[in-house]
């Protein structure tokens, strides 16, 4: 059987910053998954859009703008109208501590901040893959 | 509803899941596959390919609008596959094509799957085939399939296409590069995008001659009986020429139902299929019966020299 792990990377809104997205994305693909990387300014409707169509295992929003407290429920609200409430959602980018905990309470797996090891979010994906 | 009834009523998430079953060799997505291949074959599938940078995803972006017609009442339904190369050393895969087809995401009944070669060469996906087969029985009038970016010898979209776009830039080779075998025999429209930068015309004339010298080199018998290919221009991002390629489109498709190739196209598709699902499984089934200290054993003596590779195939099978 020839599976992969299926990860979209997105930056929804208006941030226009994505060098972390792409470290993490090339992180990824080096770990051997296939990343379906959206680039910038998407709607939550387009990535959750994507991640139907994509059948993602887990999405990775990159959010530097300080919106996230917006964009993200949005996002997660659409996956769960599409019926995809398996997925692994997590958010990079500059999120203050108790935002990340209203966040994770809302479902996202994990927040990472800028720094964060891509061997730890490697090995986070990898463990939540395998439990599902 | 089972997963079949949900599939052919357009529910993309039913679509999307069988889609990756397919790709992961799992039984479900063959089963699935058995029950509802007589639904298939109505579909116009049309292969873009292209070296790197000649824009290609820009031009499924701007071609797949065009097509769908989504101000008319009656759009056209429309999918696209597009494929990325798998890394071979990680066996990951960047699939980036998305980003240049942000037109067609803001139109969500537009499917888009992105796919990685996943160890085949050829420019397609390994399962990219029996995908096809799967958004033809979902209703896709219209698939197009974008391959990797295609230096010269991955012509495989010609065995899975009905018409194949092979899409050059300016300043990407001479006259020489144009004439060596591979992918510009397999096109049946040429386009030159990137057409406002400087030595488009250029290119253009070029691929023009190569094209004359092929009409040269094999007259066809019946001049009314052969498509001849196009040399079409376009600016992909400042949507220019694309009305004229959608209405060749319409033209190589309407020759190629006139003509009976549009039969004999398809069956070239089902031969490449079952040719290569019947060696994956030969291979498999006898793979999985080979001792594995017994390969282990002979690929240790070829690289010790005791032994040549050839000498080694015939221990495992004799002539």
């Amino acid at each position: 059987m020839n599976r992969k792990i299926r990860v979209l990377i997105a930056k929804p809104g208006l941030d226009g910053h994505d060098r972390g997205a792409k470290v993490i994305a090339r992180a990824l693909r080096d770990a051997g998954m296939e990343v379906i990387y959206t680039g910038l300014r998407q709607t939550p409707e387009m990535i959750a859009n994507a991640a139907l169509q994509e059948d993602v295992d887990a999405i990775g929003l990159s959010i530097l703008s300080g919106a996230h407290m917006t964009l993200v429920p949005h996002v997660l609200k659409l996956l769960k109208a599409n019926g995809q409430t398996d997925v692994c959602v997590f958010v990079g980018g500059i999120i203050p501590e108790e935002d990340a905990r209203a966040l994770q309470d809302l479902g996202i797996r994990a927040v990472y901040g800028p720094g964060t090891p891509t061997t730890q979010v490697i090995e986070d994906l990898t463990r939540f893959v395998q439990q599902n | 509803m089972d997963a079949a009834e949900q599939i052919q009523k357009g529910n993309r998430l039913a679509l999307a899941r069988w889609l990756t079953q397919i790709e992961n060799d799992l039984p479900q997505g063959q089963v699935l596959l058995d029950r509802l291949f007589s639904h298939s074959g109505h579909s116009a599938i049309i292969g873009i390919t292209g070296p790197s940078g000649s824009g290609k995803s820009t031009l499924v972006n701007r071609l797949a609008l065009e097509l769908a017609n989504t101000e008319d009442e009656n759009p056209i339904s429309i999918a696209v596959l597009a494929v990325d190369p798998s890394s071979p050393f990680s066996g990951g895969a960047l699939l980036g094509d998305r980003v240049r087809m942000r037109d067609l995401m803001e139109h969500p009944e537009i499917f888009i799957r992105s796919l990685a070669t996943r160890g085949v060469l050829g420019g397609l996906a390994r399962a990219a085939n029996e995908m096809v087969l799967a958004l033809e029985i979902a209703g896709f009038e219209i698939i197009l399939v974008e391959t990797v970016g295609a230096g010269q010898s991955e012509v495989d979209i010609a065995r899975l296409a009905h018409s194949t776009l092979v899409v050059e830039a300016p300043g990407l080779g001479d006259d020489v590069q144009a004439a060596k075998a591979g992918i510009m025999e397999i096109a049946d429209i040429i386009v030159v995008n990137k057409a406002d930068k400087s030595g488009a015309d250029a290119t253009a004339r070029s691929l023009q001659a190569m094209l004359q010298i092929n009409l040269e080199l094999k007259p066809p018998r019946n001049s009314n009986q052969c498509w001849k290919v196009p040399v079409l221009k376009t600016s992909a991002l400042n949507s220019e020429g694309i009305q004229f390629l959608k209405q060749t489109i319409h033209q190589h498709q309407d020759w190629l139902r006139a003509s009976g190739e549009w039969q004999n196209r398809n069956q070239v598709r089902m031969k490449a299929l079952f040719e290569r699902l019947l060696h994956e499984k030969l291979y498999r089934k006898w793979h999985d019966n080979l001792p594995k200290f017994q390969k282990d054993q002979l690929l240790a003596a070829i690289q010790s020299q005791k032994i040549s590779p050839y000498q080694a195939i015939r221990q495992i099978l004799p002539d």
